[in-house]
Protein backbone atom coordinates (compact mmCIF):
# COMPACT_ATOMS: atom_id res chain seq x y z
CA UNK A 1 0.00 0.00 0.00
CA UNK A 2 1.32 3.41 -0.94
CA UNK A 3 1.51 5.97 1.85
CA UNK A 4 -1.09 8.03 0.04
CA UNK A 5 -3.57 5.15 0.38
CA UNK A 6 -3.50 5.14 4.17
CA UNK A 7 -6.15 7.82 4.52
CA UNK A 8 -8.39 6.07 1.97
CA UNK A 9 -7.98 2.87 3.91
CA UNK A 10 -8.93 4.64 7.14
CA UNK A 11 -11.84 6.41 5.47
CA UNK A 12 -13.18 3.17 4.05
CA UNK A 13 -13.20 1.59 7.50
CA UNK A 14 -14.83 4.68 8.95
CA UNK A 15 -17.56 4.70 6.28
CA UNK A 16 -18.21 1.01 6.84
CA UNK A 17 -18.62 1.66 10.60
CA UNK A 18 -15.89 -0.80 11.47
CA UNK A 19 -15.06 -0.72 15.16
CA UNK A 20 -12.53 -3.54 15.06
CA UNK A 21 -10.70 -5.48 12.40
CA UNK A 22 -7.97 -8.06 12.49
CA UNK A 23 -6.25 -10.11 9.84
CA UNK A 24 -3.57 -12.60 10.76
CA UNK A 25 -2.93 -15.77 12.73
CA UNK A 26 -5.70 -16.71 15.17
CA UNK A 27 -4.41 -17.62 18.61
CA UNK A 28 -6.01 -18.19 22.01
CA UNK A 29 -4.67 -14.89 23.34
CA UNK A 30 -6.12 -13.01 20.40
CA UNK A 31 -9.68 -13.92 21.41
CA UNK A 32 -9.08 -12.59 24.93
CA UNK A 33 -7.85 -9.29 23.46
CA UNK A 34 -10.72 -8.98 20.98
CA UNK A 35 -13.32 -9.68 23.67
CA UNK A 36 -11.68 -7.14 25.93
CA UNK A 37 -11.75 -4.44 23.23
CA UNK A 38 -15.33 -5.14 22.12
CA UNK A 39 -16.61 -5.33 25.70
CA UNK A 40 -15.01 -1.97 26.44
CA UNK A 41 -16.70 -0.46 23.37
CA UNK A 42 -20.09 -1.94 24.26
CA UNK A 43 -19.73 -0.53 27.76
CA UNK A 44 -18.98 2.92 26.31
CA UNK A 45 -21.90 2.64 23.85
CA UNK A 46 -24.27 1.72 26.69
CA UNK A 47 -25.54 -1.45 24.98
CA UNK A 48 -28.17 -3.38 26.94
CA UNK A 49 -27.14 -6.58 28.71
CA UNK A 50 -29.03 -8.98 26.45
CA UNK A 51 -27.45 -7.62 23.28
CA UNK A 52 -24.03 -7.42 24.89
CA UNK A 53 -24.25 -11.09 25.79
CA UNK A 54 -25.38 -12.05 22.29
CA UNK A 55 -22.54 -10.13 20.64
CA UNK A 56 -20.12 -11.69 23.09
CA UNK A 57 -21.50 -15.17 22.40
CA UNK A 58 -21.35 -14.81 18.63
CA UNK A 59 -17.80 -13.47 18.83
CA UNK A 60 -16.70 -16.41 20.96
CA UNK A 61 -18.37 -19.03 18.78
CA UNK A 62 -17.26 -17.56 15.44
CA UNK A 63 -13.73 -17.18 16.69
CA UNK A 64 -13.49 -20.63 18.23
CA UNK A 65 -15.14 -22.21 15.21
CA UNK A 66 -12.38 -20.69 13.12
CA UNK A 67 -9.70 -21.47 15.62
CA UNK A 68 -10.53 -25.17 15.77
CA UNK A 69 -11.13 -25.34 12.07
CA UNK A 70 -7.79 -23.72 11.28
CA UNK A 71 -6.05 -26.22 13.57
CA UNK A 72 -7.74 -29.07 11.76
CA UNK A 73 -6.67 -27.95 8.31
CA UNK A 74 -3.74 -29.98 7.11
CA UNK A 75 -1.55 -27.31 5.66
CA UNK A 76 0.57 -28.05 2.66
CA UNK A 77 4.26 -27.28 2.80
CA UNK A 78 4.78 -23.53 2.58
CA UNK A 79 1.06 -22.84 2.86
CA UNK A 80 1.08 -23.01 6.63
CA UNK A 81 1.07 -19.32 7.45
CA UNK A 82 -1.64 -18.57 4.95
CA UNK A 83 -3.87 -21.33 6.24
CA UNK A 84 -3.59 -20.22 9.86
CA UNK A 85 -4.43 -16.73 8.85
CA UNK A 86 -8.00 -15.48 9.03
CA UNK A 87 -9.95 -12.27 9.35
CA UNK A 88 -12.47 -10.86 11.77
CA UNK A 89 -14.35 -7.57 11.49
CA UNK A 90 -16.85 -6.05 13.92
CA UNK A 91 -19.17 -3.34 12.65
CA UNK A 92 -21.49 -1.17 14.69
CA UNK A 93 -24.15 1.12 13.33
CA UNK A 94 -27.32 2.32 15.00
CA UNK A 95 -27.43 -0.32 17.73
CA UNK A 96 -26.76 -3.09 15.18
CA UNK A 97 -23.64 -5.19 15.37
CA UNK A 98 -22.29 -7.23 12.46
CA UNK A 99 -19.58 -9.79 13.01
CA UNK A 100 -17.80 -10.82 9.83
CA UNK A 101 -15.25 -13.59 9.55
CA UNK A 102 -13.20 -14.84 6.61
CA UNK A 103 -11.04 -17.93 6.50
CA UNK A 104 -9.63 -20.55 4.17
CA UNK A 105 -11.30 -23.95 4.01
CA UNK A 106 -10.31 -27.16 2.28
CA UNK A 107 -12.47 -27.61 -0.81
CA UNK A 108 -13.46 -31.11 0.24
CA UNK A 109 -15.18 -29.65 3.32
CA UNK A 110 -17.22 -27.09 1.42
CA UNK A 111 -20.27 -29.29 0.63
CA UNK A 112 -20.65 -30.22 4.31
CA UNK A 113 -20.26 -26.61 5.37
CA UNK A 114 -22.86 -25.43 2.85
CA UNK A 115 -25.27 -28.07 4.04
CA UNK A 116 -24.85 -27.05 7.69
CA UNK A 117 -25.45 -23.40 6.83
CA UNK A 118 -28.50 -24.19 4.74
CA UNK A 119 -29.97 -26.39 7.47
CA UNK A 120 -29.51 -23.67 10.08
CA UNK A 121 -30.95 -20.98 7.82
CA UNK A 122 -34.05 -23.05 7.10
CA UNK A 123 -35.05 -23.25 10.76
CA UNK A 124 -36.94 -20.82 12.98
CA UNK A 125 -36.01 -20.04 16.62
CA UNK A 126 -37.97 -22.91 18.12
CA UNK A 127 -36.65 -25.46 15.61
CA UNK A 128 -33.09 -24.24 16.20
CA UNK A 129 -33.56 -24.69 19.92
CA UNK A 130 -34.81 -28.24 19.37
CA UNK A 131 -31.90 -29.06 17.08
CA UNK A 132 -29.46 -27.65 19.62
CA UNK A 133 -31.03 -29.66 22.42
CA UNK A 134 -31.04 -32.91 20.48
CA UNK A 135 -27.43 -32.47 19.33
CA UNK A 136 -26.40 -31.61 22.87
CA UNK A 137 -28.09 -34.74 24.17
CA UNK A 138 -27.22 -37.20 21.42
CA UNK A 139 -24.41 -35.78 19.35
CA UNK A 140 -20.80 -36.79 19.66
CA UNK A 141 -17.85 -34.49 19.89
CA UNK A 142 -14.25 -34.29 18.87
CA UNK A 143 -11.35 -34.83 21.26
CA UNK A 144 -11.03 -31.07 21.62
CA UNK A 145 -14.59 -30.87 22.85
CA UNK A 146 -16.13 -29.19 19.83
CA UNK A 147 -19.64 -30.44 19.51
CA UNK A 148 -20.77 -29.20 16.09
CA UNK A 149 -23.08 -26.76 17.84
CA UNK A 150 -21.23 -23.58 16.86
CA UNK A 151 -23.25 -22.51 13.82
CA UNK A 152 -26.55 -23.43 15.50
CA UNK A 153 -25.63 -21.32 18.49
CA UNK A 154 -24.54 -18.40 16.30
CA UNK A 155 -27.88 -18.52 14.46
CA UNK A 156 -29.81 -18.70 17.74
CA UNK A 157 -28.02 -15.71 19.23
CA UNK A 158 -28.17 -13.68 16.02
CA UNK A 159 -31.94 -14.12 15.52
CA UNK A 160 -31.24 -13.44 11.83
CA UNK A 161 -30.37 -15.65 8.85
CA UNK A 162 -26.66 -16.24 8.40
CA UNK A 163 -25.24 -14.41 5.41
CA UNK A 164 -22.37 -16.31 3.80
CA UNK A 165 -20.35 -16.85 0.69
CA UNK A 166 -17.70 -19.39 -0.24
CA UNK A 167 -15.24 -18.30 -2.89
CA UNK A 168 -13.09 -20.76 -4.80
CA UNK A 169 -9.48 -19.66 -4.42
CA UNK A 170 -7.71 -22.68 -5.87
CA UNK A 171 -8.89 -26.17 -6.72
CA UNK A 172 -8.05 -27.31 -3.20
CA UNK A 173 -8.96 -24.21 -1.22
CA UNK A 174 -11.94 -21.97 -0.73
CA UNK A 175 -12.46 -18.79 1.27
CA UNK A 176 -15.44 -18.82 3.59
CA UNK A 177 -17.03 -15.47 4.46
CA UNK A 178 -19.68 -15.33 7.18
CA UNK A 179 -21.59 -12.26 8.26
CA UNK A 180 -23.71 -12.38 11.40
CA UNK A 181 -26.10 -9.58 12.30
CA UNK A 182 -27.19 -8.87 15.87
CA UNK A 183 -29.81 -6.15 15.85
CA UNK B 1 -11.80 -35.43 50.91
CA UNK B 2 -10.30 -32.19 49.72
CA UNK B 3 -12.40 -29.32 48.42
CA UNK B 4 -11.92 -28.21 44.84
CA UNK B 5 -11.31 -24.50 44.39
CA UNK B 6 -10.32 -22.95 41.08
CA UNK B 7 -10.14 -19.20 40.71
CA UNK B 8 -12.04 -17.70 37.79
CA UNK B 9 -10.33 -16.10 34.79
CA UNK B 10 -11.57 -14.11 31.77
CA UNK B 11 -12.35 -17.43 30.08
CA UNK B 12 -13.08 -19.86 32.89
CA UNK B 13 -15.49 -19.83 35.82
CA UNK B 14 -14.81 -19.82 39.54
CA UNK B 15 -15.18 -23.35 40.86
CA UNK B 16 -15.97 -24.02 44.53
CA UNK B 17 -16.77 -27.61 45.44
CA UNK B 18 -17.16 -28.25 49.15
CA UNK B 19 -17.46 -31.96 49.98
CA UNK B 20 -18.47 -31.77 53.64
CA UNK B 21 -21.08 -29.06 53.04
CA UNK B 22 -22.32 -30.74 49.84
CA UNK B 23 -22.08 -27.37 48.11
CA UNK B 24 -21.05 -27.09 44.47
CA UNK B 25 -20.70 -23.67 42.83
CA UNK B 26 -19.82 -22.70 39.24
CA UNK B 27 -19.72 -18.96 38.68
CA UNK B 28 -18.67 -16.63 35.87
CA UNK B 29 -17.81 -17.31 32.23
CA UNK B 30 -17.03 -20.60 30.66
CA UNK B 31 -15.47 -20.06 27.24
CA UNK B 32 -12.20 -22.05 27.22
CA UNK B 33 -10.86 -23.34 23.88
CA UNK B 34 -10.33 -26.74 25.42
CA UNK B 35 -13.25 -27.28 27.72
CA UNK B 36 -12.64 -31.02 28.23
CA UNK B 37 -9.32 -30.22 29.87
CA UNK B 38 -10.88 -27.53 32.05
CA UNK B 39 -13.79 -29.71 33.24
CA UNK B 40 -11.72 -32.85 33.87
CA UNK B 41 -10.74 -31.99 37.49
CA UNK B 42 -14.42 -31.42 38.28
CA UNK B 43 -15.38 -34.83 36.92
CA UNK B 44 -12.51 -36.44 38.88
CA UNK B 45 -13.66 -34.66 42.03
CA UNK B 46 -17.27 -35.81 41.54
CA UNK B 47 -16.12 -39.38 41.07
CA UNK B 48 -14.39 -39.29 44.45
CA UNK B 49 -17.29 -37.40 46.03
CA UNK B 50 -19.76 -40.03 44.83
CA UNK B 51 -18.20 -42.61 47.18
CA UNK B 52 -19.32 -40.76 50.31
CA UNK B 53 -21.33 -37.67 49.40
CA UNK B 54 -23.11 -35.32 51.81
CA UNK B 55 -26.76 -36.17 52.57
CA UNK B 56 -27.78 -33.14 50.52
CA UNK B 57 -25.89 -31.74 47.54
CA UNK B 58 -26.80 -28.25 46.37
CA UNK B 59 -25.46 -27.17 42.98
CA UNK B 60 -25.42 -23.45 42.21
CA UNK B 61 -24.85 -22.54 38.57
CA UNK B 62 -24.26 -18.82 38.18
CA UNK B 63 -22.94 -18.59 34.66
CA UNK B 64 -22.78 -15.37 32.72
CA UNK B 65 -21.99 -17.03 29.39
CA UNK B 66 -20.75 -20.39 28.20
CA UNK B 67 -19.53 -21.56 24.81
CA UNK B 68 -20.87 -24.57 22.93
CA UNK B 69 -17.87 -26.70 23.79
CA UNK B 70 -18.54 -26.08 27.50
CA UNK B 71 -22.19 -26.99 26.99
CA UNK B 72 -21.30 -30.66 26.46
CA UNK B 73 -19.02 -30.66 29.50
CA UNK B 74 -21.74 -29.07 31.62
CA UNK B 75 -24.10 -31.84 30.48
CA UNK B 76 -21.54 -34.50 31.48
CA UNK B 77 -21.14 -32.75 34.81
CA UNK B 78 -24.91 -32.91 35.41
CA UNK B 79 -24.93 -36.57 34.34
CA UNK B 80 -22.32 -37.38 36.99
CA UNK B 81 -24.49 -35.63 39.57
CA UNK B 82 -27.51 -37.52 38.29
CA UNK B 83 -25.80 -40.84 38.97
CA UNK B 84 -24.91 -39.72 42.51
CA UNK B 85 -28.58 -38.95 43.05
CA UNK B 86 -29.90 -42.14 41.46
CA UNK B 87 -27.50 -44.24 43.56
CA UNK B 88 -29.51 -42.89 46.49
CA UNK B 89 -26.49 -41.52 48.31
CA UNK B 90 -27.32 -37.86 48.17
CA UNK B 91 -30.30 -35.66 47.49
CA UNK B 92 -28.98 -33.53 44.63
CA UNK B 93 -30.70 -30.29 43.63
CA UNK B 94 -29.67 -27.66 41.09
CA UNK B 95 -30.18 -23.90 41.31
CA UNK B 96 -29.74 -22.38 37.85
CA UNK B 97 -29.39 -18.60 38.00
CA UNK B 98 -29.95 -16.15 35.17
CA UNK B 99 -29.88 -12.37 34.98
CA UNK B 100 -33.13 -10.47 34.44
CA UNK B 101 -33.96 -10.40 30.68
CA UNK B 102 -31.29 -12.96 29.83
CA UNK B 103 -33.73 -15.36 28.20
CA UNK B 104 -30.87 -17.22 26.49
CA UNK B 105 -29.47 -18.33 29.84
CA UNK B 106 -32.98 -19.07 31.12
CA UNK B 107 -33.64 -21.32 28.09
CA UNK B 108 -30.29 -23.02 28.56
CA UNK B 109 -31.32 -23.93 32.11
CA UNK B 110 -34.67 -25.26 30.88
CA UNK B 111 -32.91 -27.34 28.24
CA UNK B 112 -30.64 -28.99 30.80
CA UNK B 113 -33.61 -29.56 33.07
CA UNK B 114 -35.36 -31.37 30.20
CA UNK B 115 -32.35 -33.58 29.46
CA UNK B 116 -31.10 -34.40 32.96
CA UNK B 117 -32.99 -36.22 35.71
CA UNK B 118 -32.26 -33.69 38.44
CA UNK B 119 -34.63 -31.21 40.10
CA UNK B 120 -33.86 -27.72 38.82
CA UNK B 121 -34.92 -24.39 40.27
CA UNK B 122 -34.47 -21.66 37.69
CA UNK B 123 -33.90 -18.38 39.48
CA UNK B 124 -33.96 -14.85 38.11
CA UNK B 125 -31.56 -12.39 39.75
CA UNK B 126 -30.63 -8.75 39.07
CA UNK B 127 -26.98 -9.53 38.76
CA UNK B 128 -25.24 -12.86 38.52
Amino acid sequence: MAISDVYDFYKRMEDEHIILSFKGAFTEDLLTSILHIVEGKMEALDIDTKKKKRVFNVLVESFQNLYHHIEEMAPEEGEYERNRSAMIIVKYEEKRFTIITGNFVNSNRIPELRQKLETVNALNDEALRELYRSKLENGGRTEKGTAGLGLIDIARKSKNKLDYEIINVTEATGFFCLSVLID
Amino acid sequence: MENLVIEGTAKTPTVEFDASEGKIVLKGRSIPENSIEFYRPMQDWLKEYSIAPAVKTVVDIRLEYFNTSSSKCILDFFKSLESIKSAGNSDVTVNWYFETDDEDMQEAGEDYEAIVGLPFTIIEVDEI
